[in-house]
């Protein structure tokens, strides 16, 4: 059972994560406000708890990779990373100003910790499947995480992936469904069916387990059970909300794309002040 | 008889020395194995040839994937369906990530002939010329396609390398040494210069053979290198001979000939001839029959110099 000071640690965290993150959207007028918010609890448990990395040494051989295939998500991998000391939490403030580091899809060549540039969706699988087989090649107990949306499933590029992941038997790598049920106009099931979600992947070769995104207890019990079976990938369905956090925003799909004004972000503020 | 030669050969043998040597270098396929004469890699290397089916994105993201973890991947298919069907991960996941990805588009061109032009590729050099921080490199003969390999093994970048099957002769003496960006002059003349690639290379210099038993002096230059070109050749070429014929195994749209075309017209003004297939979807027939087809010919390049200097 996790410990309830890392899980009251894991809160903090996020809340102040949260609460950078929407200043930068606001302070940048642009931003993906709605599926950072459903992101945000699984990127700290992940960054704070789970990842074996070194923000001193970003490239450091043997880290544990994190991808997050769903890189219109950027500001809160930026507010993660700046917490989590790859670089000063003042950058934050150049977020999608003119020639900033901070793109609104992660660069890796300019900004520390990013693994791959995303931004069009089903490219972080397939290159997490060739990290994961990388680790494997070379005798190496290095793993891989990736995030993907859940809308993002639409794309083929995922499937070819998934049935790579499960041929190569690579149970070092993990793939975090942000199941928030919304896309960018309306829910998933509405847009494309997704659902039997989970079947898909277990037909797929993959062993799956279902959790609640926001619930760090059960995050890092999961993480901590991994991999789930010798010689097989890893997905977790995350169970979230767009917007979680913010009470105006959850579950909106308006907010998958829309800026808080000043009025909204002093009462998102004001629900983050915890 | 001149005897003729598959760079598919040259890359295979290659491959296999470069991977004796290093443990990073893999190959990747998308079923391709055969059609990328890598049965004796695979043989050599059970673990080290990852065929991931026949799905192209995931290939190529795969690739880049694999060179994250610090590994040199040599990503090989046939060219059409690696660079058509896996253009974005091209773009994002390997030329904008930055990623030591090597791209090898085997049987380029007009080398699937019958198959058609869903098989042909002919757009290639023009979809990743307008890619940023590609390098395209077009080997003329098998010694050279032995020396790209080489070369992009130990150099960091992304590139697309061409790989033909069709046989062709040995352009190069022993002496030469691909360097990247740098075009090679086989031949000097001062009436035209001949800009061509691939296995349009040795065409090129027989074409000069030809203008020369009518008095015509033909410069020819391998633009094995399509991006970074080298402007330096082009300029000289222009400057000296005041006369520019390309070909290339490609749409004239995009390819070779614009890329030389970009430069002269913007830098030293010269007439040319853009000799490749002209915006169109080739008719039924074998490689060699298109090539004739289309003019990529011997006679066709004369033709094409002839005009320009006006004989």
């Amino acid at each position: 059972m996790a410990d309830p000071e890392q899980i009251e640690r894991l809160r903090a965290l996020a809340r102040s994560i949260r609460r950078h993150d929407i200043q930068m959207v606001h302070r940048a007028r642009l931003g993906h406000i709605g599926g950072e918010m459903s992101a945000i609890d699984i990127l700290t448990t992940l960054y704070f708890a789970v990842l074996h990395i070194d923000p001193q040494q970003p490239n450091m051989p043997d880290r544990d990779r994190f991808i997050l295939s769903k890189g219109h998500s950027a500001a809160a991998l930026y507010t993660t990373l700046a917490h989590a000391g790859f670089f000063a939490l003042d950058m934050l403030q150049t977020f999608m100003q003119p020639l900033s580091r901070l793109n609104g899809h992660p660069d890796r060549n300019k900004v520390a910790g990013v693994e791959t540039n995303t931004g069009p969706l089903g490219h972080g699988l397939p290159v997490a499947v060739g990290a994961a087989l990388a680790s494997k090649l070379q005798d190496a107990t290095w793993r891989v995480f990736v995030l993907t949306g859940d809308g993002e499933l639409q794309e083929g590029s995922n499937w070819e992936a998934a049935m790579a992941g499960a041929h190569y038997q690579l149970d070092n790598l993990t793939v975090i469904v942000d199941r928030n049920r919304l896309q960018q106009g309306a829910g998933t099931e509405e847009t494309m069916q997704l659902e039997p979600l989970a079947d898909k992947w277990r037909a797929f070769g993959w062993s799956v387990t279902e959790l609640n995104g926001h619930d760090y207890g059960q995050l890092l019990d999961t993480f901590a059970r991994l991999p789930f079976e010798q010689g097989k990938p890893n997905c977790i369905i995350a169970h979230t909300h767009k917007g979680q956090g913010i009470s105006f925003m959850q579950d909106k799909a308006a907010w998958h794309h829309k800026v808080p004004n000043a009025e909204e972000l002093a009462m998102a503020l004001a629900e983050l002040e915890g | 008889m001149t005897q003729l030669y598959d760079c598919r050969d040259a890359f295979t043998d290659t491959l296999i020395e470069l991977a004796q040597q290093d443990p990073r270098i893999v190959a990747v396929v998308n079923d391709s194995v055969g059609s990328s004469k890598l049965n004796q890699f695979g043989k050599t290397f059970p673990k080290r040839l990852i065929n991931v089916g026949i799905a192209e994105q995931n290939m190529v993201g795969v690739g880049a994937g694999l060179a994250n973890g610090g590994l040199i991947p040599f990503v090989s298919g046939a060219a059409p369906f690696l660079t058509g069907r896996a253009l974005e991960q091209i773009k994002a996941d390997v030329a904008y990530s930055n990623q030591n990805v090597k791209l090898c588009g085997m049987s380029p061109g007009l080398a699937y002939g019958e198959l058609g032009p869903t098989h042909h590729s002919i757009e290639d050099l023009a979809w990743l010329r307008a890619i940023a921080n590609m390098t395209i490199i077009v080997p003329a003969d098998s010694v050279e396609t032995a020396q790209a390999i080489n070369v992009a093994a130990s150099t960091y970048g992304p590139m697309f390398i061409r790989v033909s099957r069709m046989p062709v002769p040995i352009v190069h003496n022993d002496s030469y040494r691909f360097q990247i960006g740098k075009a090679a002059q086989l031949r000097d003349g001062g009436d035209v210069t001949i800009i061509a690639t691939g296995v349009l290379v040795w065409r090129a210099l027989a074409a000069a053979d030809l203008l020369a038993a009518e008095g015509v002096q033909a410069r020819v230059l391998n633009m094995s290198t399509i991006r970074p070109l080298d402007v330096e050749a082009v300029l000289a070429a222009a400057a000296d001979t005041g006369r520019i014929v390309t070909i290339e195994e490609h749409s004239v749209v995009g390819g070779l000939g614009s890329a030389v075309a970009e430069v002269v017209v913007t830098h030293q003004p010269v007439p040319m001839r853009i000799l490749g297939v002209p915006g169109v979807f080739a008719p039924t027939g074998s490689a060699e029959w298109l090539l004739e087809h289309f003019g990529l010919t011997a006679q066709g390049i004369c033709a094409a110099a002839r005009e320009l200097v006006g004989v």
